[in-house]
């Protein structure tokens, strides 16, 4: 009996499943790690001593623990405490948590960036505090940050290939099973390979371009 | 809610073997660290160089760390050389991926650096006396060192965090380590939860002698 079959057109469709949960996946994680960031950060820039030590310590364990540590670590957790969760959910979170702790820093710098005066003024102008917020914090600050934020999106796409450990059906994972019968390791991993590339690059030109854009 | 019993013995007992693996982990970061500088070195003036040839081969190397994920470079390593009868060792592997990741990283970050001190200072020093050895020596480097010296850190942090997919080939790190205790003792819980507070302690040790180090070295003038 042959163990091993060559990759064939068949397993196309296999790979594509791959393909869009790594999509899905990075833009759930991106997704809620903005929202949670963006809260989080203007917690940070406008919240006192105390809240920044307290968000500041959490945040720190999220950056400084191996993703695939806290993984693992969170997919047996729940499943020892009786909720086992499915690998796309728990991936999820963890991801999102994760994505949060590096927004959170985007944000922050971004309220930061706005002038005390700007917003001193507007309040001056008799707008009440959330309506500087809204109008004035936001639009002004958060158009700093687009270049950071894309960058952390393009390392959350990188790092999804992380939440394979908890038997999450993502592209290196599909890639790993045909490779394990079809052991044509070469091909299918550079096209795997090829693939994160064809996503990052553009992305990357394009906060670089960003960039320059506002430097001038 | 099942309750779960914690049995931390079994960790306490394979502790050595933990310290082990973190001492594969600092070891296997440290040295992808050094290699990485030195190849962050060439790369960045090979990317700035006038020739075509050695910018774009520079660029190559530079785009292809920073827009795949390190796990695919490990498995490249680990897999991919491995068809071609070349069969790194699980340490080899990520040894060379994170090589490969660093000096891409880097380069970019010392290229920054160097693009961030104008020009004119170069200009000034010469016209002051200098040579351009010593223009280099002491205007251009001491300030463009000041600048790289936290991206650098951070990179080092990066370096031992991504260390930890070594347990995806096998190899005795802090995680591979860990994976392979909690697969004998089916303590898995446990041998995580230690295994995430030494990453951190080992993250806030290396922050914190970064921060005495660049005290020392700049004495507090970091920009």
């Amino acid at each position: 009996m042959n163990l091993f079959t060559p990759i064939s057109w068949n397993d196309a469709g296999f790979i594509l499943t791959g393909v869009l949960n790594t999509v899905y996946i990075s833009v759930i994680a991106i997704f809620f790690g903005t929202i949670l960031g963006l809260v989080l950060g203007f917690a940070r820039a406008e919240g006192n001593k105390i809240v920044n030590m307290c968000l500041g310590g959490v945040l720190d364990i999220l950056k400084s623990v191996p993703l695939i540590i806290q993984l693992i670590l969170f997919s047996t957790f729940i499943g020892a405490m009786g909720y086992p969760l499915e690998p796309f959910v728990a991936g999820s979170i963890i991801l999102s948590l994760y994505t949060m702790a590096f927004m959170v820093e985007v944000f922050r710098s971004g309220f930061d960036n706005v002038p005390a005066a700007t917003k001193k003024a507007a309040r001056s102008l008799g707008m009440s505090y959330w309506q500087t917020v809204r109008h004035i914090s936001i639009p002004i600050g958060m158009r700093s940050v687009l270049p950071s934020w894309i960058g952390v999106g393009l390392s959350v796409i990188k790092d999804s290939a992380l939440v394979s450990v908890i038997g999450y059906m993502e592209l290196l994972r599909t890639a790993e099973q045909l490779i394990s019968r079809s052991q044509q390791a070469v091909m299918i991993l550079v096209g795997v390979g090829l693939f994160y590339f064809l996503i990052s690059y553009p992305l990357s030109l394009y906060g670089k371009y960003i960039e320059r854009k506002m430097t001038r | 809610m099942d309750s779960y019993n914690f049995h931390w013995n079994v960790v306490w007992d394979a502790f050595p073997q933990l310290l082990g693996g973190a001492f594969t982990t600092l070891h296997v970061s440290v040295l992808s660290m050094l290699v990485g500088i030195v190849a962050a070195v060439f790369l960045a003036l090979g990317k700035m160089s006038n020739s075509k040839i050695l910018s774009f081969l520079s660029s190559i190397w530079i785009e292809l760390s920073r827009n795949t994920p390190a796990l695919f470079l490990i498995y490249m390593a680990y897999f991919g050389l491995g068809a071609y009868g070349i069969h790194l060792s699980p340490y080899l592997s990520v040894f060379a991926a994170l090589v490969f990741v660093n000096g891409g990283y880097l380069a970019e970050t010392f290229r920054g650096g160097f693009q961030s001190i104008p020009p004119t200072q170069y200009n000034a020093a010469r016209s002051l006396g200098m040579n351009s050895v010593q223009a280099y020596r002491h205007i251009i480097l001491p300030q463009m060192f000041r600048r790289i010296y936290h991206p650098m850190t951070n990179q080092f942090i990066w370096s031992i965090l991504m260390s930890s997919l070594g347990i995806l080939v096998g190899m005795n790190d802090l995680s591979g380590e860990t994976q392979r205790l909690q697969s004998s003792s089916f303590r898995t819980l446990e041998f995580f939860i230690v295994a995430a507070a030494m990453y951190y302690v080992i993250a806030k040790l290396v922050l914190f002698a970064a921060h005495l180090v660049s005290k020392r070295v700049f004495k507090g003038e970091l920009s």
